[in-house]
């Protein structure tokens, strides 16, 4: 039995039509009518999503590829609306529904008196629309078109507080950072078409073994095979969204948006959306060891060095920001060693828990009046306890304690990683392994420096002195007093997401990554398949959390939680002195590897320059001055010349007749 | 005898002579005109030196229309010329520079 | 041997005449040199026998155009100092240019491209020999076309010159025959019944009656 392409349309098109009726109607509708119709709508897209996942799961009905909707065809290039659902479109499609049900409710109680409210909701259900037609994509052409309304969306929501010039200041970098992604990501498809004619995911995939034989000059000397190129560059627009190193630079900029989005979009969904491509175009990345290399490089750097961003923020929000950016690096990595099931695992149990931290963060800085600076906390666990033990699962999962959700797919990256041997795994091994440590570390610095010790909330002005200032849009409208826990529609989605950081990597394990429960989704060539030798080793997952004991990784985070334990609980001068002996790493990690001023002293004054050298040189001097002023002025000028030969006085005329008749007999004479 | 030679060495003695004219009085308009008609003088006694010394009539057809057009352009010019001075008063010709750019 | 003297008298009074019209200073004598230019040139015209274009050439140009000439030059006020002024300082340039033509017409005269022998005589007529009677055949008939179009030049310019000219100047009131012819009783008298005005006497009144 098939799939009903209608059903599928319903999840993606529900969300898009509560959009429209909260966007466009909000202001009739009232506010409860708003929310109320974009959380039935996704709730409802996630029932289908999991009812569609339950009857794919149990064999019930078979993967579904089809297009719906011929949109143009142009040239022989067919240009649809279609839907490819397998198994990793519908745990896709199960996480970001349900992350996106759980954010709504969430945001009953964060924007509460926010006056965008009705827009709020219109954006992030946009956002779970977007988000779905990019995953249940069988075409270039959507894929595409998700990738880049999920940008838009981000953009209007990172920008959301647009009176507030950091936000404002964001929202263009995100989008600026993420067009030079795109542009790569366009190449990509772009050379895709070129190669095979077709936007379709079936004809890309079956021309990937003849393409990995075709070459492309890159220059006269140096060839590339077109499947590494077009590999590369769909991996470049992964960079720019999924935010690797160098591209980055956006992530930590976005947190300035309201948190709700900082959970779902660039913790849980949007930003694993470049994971998602390259694992459904694993059939692709499989033929071109050079661009998993470069994957796995890239992975592996971001991954440990952003992880050492987190230990020096301050901001709650920008730790929690750090360590995703430091975990997509962890799935990139799976990627790169083409374990693709452990990076889609990872996804998903990522989203869970990170989602989770997110809001937690998100409670913390409603309890503390829109504060955000950690050094400003403190002690919150006694006042706000079910954010304190929420947050405590969700970084427990995070650093991967047995048992719990983030320490199977982690554990079973590194352990992949290790067993690969392609180009770069060794670095990237390195990486992630003293990855583990990091991401201990600041995780329990932020829990610690959070909810335990002494409350430092008295001594400073709640509303914030510093660059967190959010005195501008203080929505409670009392300042000072007590922090205090927060609303039930706060808490249920913590809780609710709780469970699955608890248990979702238990319960799933053994069919994602060694039941082949991806089916024909993600293909790994055998040679490549790191994920069956692990699949040896690998019994159950109780026994397999208890074997954790004899491996680095757990003993790793148990001594980065004891070193946060010990730097800022038990004796915090420590750590004061520790970052004045390494002062100039501090440095150095302050201004986050000074990627941000590379890009605005290089790339941007460095175009800004480009600019105003064309603007000067080439609009004003060369086009304006030279071709535009410049005819008009040359015909002046010869003007000017030829005008004196026209005196206006008759005598003249009188004169050059004379002298003409002279030259015509002199002319007459030379002739005969 | 008068020859051919003498009637043309005369006509071109003629037409050299209002051409220096032309330059010499450059400022007067009625001179100009006069000028003028001291050159199609010079070129009707080319015109009617050939066409009696080569016997052929036509000469003297072309200059009797030489003389209706010169009759009408010097009326004409006149006619402009006293329009012209009421206008200026004056009939220099550098005081007529209304087209000098 | 006296047609030739004829010639270089009647030659050299002609170059005198041209100088005369293109050096002097007063407009009046230069138009008076070129009627004796003109005059001269009738001569001339006689010498070698084109009699009709030397008695048109006396008629037209100094009977008409030249005293046309005249007349303007007498009635525009002329300030003839002013207008001389600068009159030498170009005088080289004209000289010159004129030179460098006498020498190319020299040449282009001298040549013997015309076919002809420049040295060649009149041919003498008879004596009953009639140019007009011969110019008119040919006008008359070869070059009719072209001759009806000169006369409609010739109409052409006197209108042009009188529209040019004639200027209606305000304050003047010339006679209008149509009108006057025109004119009708009730255009020019008005019959008024007599009133009496108040304050007058009826003795007065009755002596105004009184034949």
């Amino acid at each position: 039995m098939s799939m009903n392409p209608s059903v599928l349309l319903t999840i993606a098109l529900l969300p898009l039509a509560a959009a429209i009726v909260a966007g466009l109607f909000g202001k009739w509708i009232g506010r409860t009518a708003a929310h109320v119709v974009t959380i039935a709508a996704v709730g409802a897209a996630f029932v289908l999503s999991a009812r569609v996942a339950w009857q794919l799961i149990s064999g019930e009905v078979q993967v579904f590829n089809d297009t719906v909707y011929t949109w143009l065809v142009s040239d022989g290039v067919r240009m649809e609306v279609g839907f490819l659902i397998d198994e990793l479109s519908v745990l896709m499609m199960c996480v970001v529904t349900f992350v996106s049900f759980c954010v709504h409710v969430y945001t009953i109680g964060y924007m509460h008196e926010d006056p965008g409210y009705q827009r709020f909701f219109a954006y992030i259900s946009l956002f779970t629309f977007a988000m779905l037609m990019l995953v249940m994509s069988n075409n270039f052409m959507q894929l595409f078109f998700g990738w880049e309304a999920v940008g838009v969306v981000s953009y209007l929501l990172i920008g959301f507080w647009y009176t507030k010039p950091s936000a404002i200041f964001a929202n263009l970098k995100a989008f600026l950072v993420n067009r030079v992604g795109d542009f790569g990501f366009v190449l990509g498809i772009a050379a895709v078409v070129y190669y095979t004619g077709s936007l379709d995911y079936r004809d890309a995939f079956a021309a990937a073994p003849q393409l990995a034989q075709t070459g492309y000059a890159l220059t006269s000397s140096l060839e590339v095979s077109a499947i590494t190129l077009i590999c590369i560059c769909l991996f470049i627009g992964a960079m720019g969204k999924s935010a690797q190193v160098p591209l980055h630079v956006w992530l930590p900029d976005s947190m300035e948006g309201p948190t709700p989005i900082s959970a779902l979009i660039h913790a849980a969904t949007m930003v694993t959306a470049g994971i998602f491509m390259v694992a459904r175009f694993s059939p692709l990345f499989e033929h071109s060891e050079a661009a998993l290399s470069f994957v796995l490089v890239v992975g592996g750097t971001t991954a440990l060095f952003m992880g050492f961003l987190g230990i020096v923020n301050n901001d709650i929000k920008r730790v929690v920001a750090y360590s995703t950016l430091s975990q997509l690096g962890y799935m990139t990595v799976a990627l790169g060693a083409s374990a693709y099931g452990a990076a889609i695992f990872h996804l998903m149990t990522h989203a869970f828990f990170k989602a989770l931290l997110f809001l937690a963060a998100g409670s913390v800085i409603i309890g503390m009046h829109h504060e955000q600076d950690m050094r400003k906390m403190g002690g919150l666990g006694k006042l706000m306890p079910i954010t304190a033990v929420t947050c405590w699962i969700g970084a427990l999962a995070l650093i991967g304690t047995p048992f719990l959700s983030g320490f199977y797919s982690k554990d079973f990256i590194i352990e992949a990683v290790h067993e690969s041997t392609r180009w770069g795994a060794t670095y990237a091994y390195w990486c992630v392994l003293l990855g583990v440590f990091v991401t201990a570390f600041y995780t329990f610095r932020m829990v610690f420096m959070t909810f335990h010790g002494k409350p430092r909330w008295h001594d400073a002005d709640p509303h914030g002195e510093d660059g967190h200032g959010h005195g501008d849009h203080d929505h409670h409208g009392h300042g000072g007093g007590t922090p205090h826990e927060s609303p039930w529609v706060v808490t249920l989605p913590l809780v609710l997401l709780a469970i699955p950081s608890l248990a979702i990597g238990y319960l799933t394990v053994e069919p994602v990554l060694f039941g082949g429960y991806f089916g024909q989704a993600i293909q790994v060539l055998e040679v490549n398949d790191v994920l069956a030798e692990l699949a040896g080793h690998f019994h159950d997952p109780a026994s397999f959390a208890l074997s954790a004991v004899g491996h680095p990784p757990l003993w790793l985070a148990l001594s980065g939680v004891v070193a946060a334990w010990y730097l800022y609980l038990k004796n915090p001068a420590m750590s004061d002195r520790l970052a004045a002996f390494f002062a100039p790493l501090r440095r150095v990690l302050d201004n986050k590897y000074y990627f941000d001023w590379v890009n605005e002293n290089v790339f941007a004054a460095g175009s800004r320059a480009l600019g105003r050298l064309f603007w000067k040189a080439g609009d004003q001097a060369l086009i304006d001055g030279a071709l535009v002023n410049g005819s008009a002025n040359l015909v002046g000028s010869l003007a000017g010349a030829v005008r004196r030969v026209q005196t206006g006085y008759l005598y003249s005329y009188a004169f050059w007749m004379m002298i003409g008749l002279a030259g015509l007999l002199a002319w007459f004479l030379l002739l005969s | 005898m008068i020859t051919l030679q003498h009637m043309l060495t005369l006509s071109g003695i003629l037409f050299a002579l209002s051409i220096a004219g032309i330059f010499l009085n450059r400022k007067n308009v009625i001179l100009l005109l006069m000028c003028i008609e001291l050159m199609l003088l010079a070129v009707n006694f080319s015109f009617v030196s050939f066409s009696r010394f080569l016997g052929d009539l036509d000469g003297q057809v072309f200059v009797f229309f030489v003389l209706t057009v010169a009759a009408a352009e010097s009326a004409i010019g006149l006619a402009i010329l006293v329009v012209l001075f009421r206008e200026r008063r004056s009939i220099n010709v550098e005081d007529l520079d209304t087209l000098k750019g | 041997m006296f047609v030739q003297l004829l010639f270089y008298g009647f030659s050299a009074i002609l170059i005198a005449a041209a100088l005369g019209v293109i050096v002097a200073r007063n407009p009046v004598y230069s138009a008076l040199s070129l009627v004796l230019a003109f005059f001269t040139s009738a001569a001339l015209w006689l010498l070698i026998e084109a009699e009709f274009l030397a008695i048109v050439l006396v008629l037209v140009y100094v009977g008409a155009v030249m005293v046309l000439f005249l007349f303007v030059v007498m009635m525009l006020d002329i300030n003839v100092e002013e207008i001389k002024r600068g009159f030498t300082r170009y005088a080289w340039l004209g000289w010159l240019v004129s030179t460098v033509v006498i020498a190319q017409m020299a040449a282009v005269y001298g040549l013997r491209n015309f076919g002809v022998d420049a040295s060649i005589t009149v041919a003498r007529s008879p004596a009953d020999h009639s140019n007009t009677r011969e110019l008119g055949e040919v006008l008359y008939t070869q070059y009719v076309y072209p001759f009806e179009l000169a006369a409609v030049l010739l109409l052409v310019a006197i209108v042009a010159a009188i529209a040019l000219t004639m200027r209606r100047r305000p304050g003047l009131k010339p006679q209008d025959v149509a009108k006057q012819v025109a004119v009708r009783r009730q255009d020019r008298v008005r019959l008024v019944k007599g009133v009496r005005a108040e304050g007058v006497s009826p003795e007065g009144e009755g002596r105004g009656e009184a034949p």
